[in-house]
């Protein structure tokens, strides 16, 4: 098969099989990418999973550029990024279709009432992850010593509730503003 | 803030500032998502919005592409999908493209390692926010399965770290039970 071929099916695989988020994904990616194909050492893969963790945007999509910048150059990583988001587009405009159609349907307003709470469940879970890795350096439930708890993202996280709640700044600014004044402390 | 007109540069704008932003991944742009389309612009609602998060949720493929194709599809069709997709994937595509031909570099500088560092507790906070709201909202309703599906959802995912999908068939389930047990009640 063709280079650009592979990459297309190889990440159309991984879009279309991936259910569960990013950590679903790591292991089709691992299957293809290395296993399968040989286009990207073991450590290789660890970096870009190192990468995708300190960079914005889903790691299906930041391996598929990796790789397919690795095996084809820019053309490369276009078509295994399309081919990644293709299984995603077909099935999400489907249901965006249905629902747009049935939403007044009784059954479907049941099984969304009762996901409604569940996804603020889900998120409050991503939240909770997030806050351990700020403060602890990982994400585990229990630190391993809760006195080693990072003062610096402490404060960094109480000046941006502060901001959020009472200014209601942009989140974006917010982010950006950690940023800025995290590396300035956590540099001097 | 008053409803924003919309136009598909503001969708295209939206969707690619959100997705440079979304470190993490995940359920992480739904909180900045929500921030902007229904608390900025308002032009999703509420309820809408959290319907769109779970069937999204439903289908395979990054959640930052599937709630992006939902967004685009509810505002504007096919069209908007194309323009919300091409704002998300964009800007992981070109900040990927530059690293991967320097990586090394860029995963032992000290600068940028404290600034990502720093944006960690900025990002948690975004969560925590959003999700104070939307509890809020959920508590509002005064709907007590509702509040209880809420806290078991969190402490099964968060202590078991039970799979989401399993969580999100079970949350569906408990909403048709409850359908048919009211259905039943008031025949």
């Amino acid at each position: 098969m063709s280079g650009f071929l592979a990459l297309l099916w190889s990440f159309f695989q991984v879009g279309l099989f991936s259910f569960g988020g990013g950590y679903a994904a790591l292991m089709l990616i691992k299957e293809q990418v290395v296993t399968i194909h040989h286009w990207l050492s073991m450590t290789q893969f660890t970096d870009i999973i190192t990468i995708s963790q300190m960079t914005p945007g889903p790691i299906a999509i930041n391996s598929a550029t990796f790789v397919g910048i690795q095996v084809k150059g820019l053309p490369g990583a276009l078509i295994a990024t399309l081919g990644c988001i293709l299984p995603s587009c077909i099935i999400v405009i489907l249901l965006a279709y249905l629902y747009d159609k049935y939403k007044e349907l009784p059954i479907l307003k049941a099984i969304l009432s009762g996901l409604r709470p569940a996804v603020v469940a889900l998120i409050a879970t991503a939240g909770m992850a997030m806050l351990m890795t700020a403060f602890y350096g990982s994400e585990a439930i229990v630190p391993k010593s809760w006195l080693s708890i990072d003062w610096i993202a402490v404060f960094l996280f109480g000046g941006s509730i502060l901001a959020l709640r009472k200014w209601r700044l942009d989140p974006i600014i917010v982010m950006i503003a950690s940023g800025i004044i995290g590396a300035v402390l956590y540099l001097l | 803030m008053d409803q924003q007109p919309f136009t598909y540069r503001k969708l295209f704008t939206s969707t690619f500032f959100l997705s440079a932003f979304t470190f993490g991944g995940g359920y992480v742009i739904v909180p900045l998502m929500r921030k902007k389309f229904v608390e900025q612009l308002q032009w999703i609602d509420e309820e809408e919005m959290m319907d769109m998060v779970a069937i999204s949720q439903s289908a395979p493929g990054a959640m930052a592409v599937n709630t992006s194709i939902m967004t685009g599809y509810r505002l504007a069709g096919i069209k908007g999908v194309l323009v919300s997709v091409t704002g998300t994937v964009l800007p992981p595509l070109l900040i990927l493209s530059l690293i991967s031909y320097f990586y090394i570099a860029f995963r032992e500088n000290a600068v940028i390692g404290a600034v990502m560092k720093g944006m960690q507790a900025g990002v948690a906070a975004v969560i925590v926010d959003v999700v104070i709201n939307m509890g809020q909202n959920v508590v509002k309703e005064k709907d007590i399965l509702s509040d209880l599906l809420m806290i078991a959802v969190f402490l099964i995912t968060y202590l078991l770290e039970v799979n989401v999908a399993v969580m999100i068939a079970f949350a569906a389930i408990i909403g048709v039970v409850r359908f048919y047990y009211e259905k039943r009640k008031a025949a």
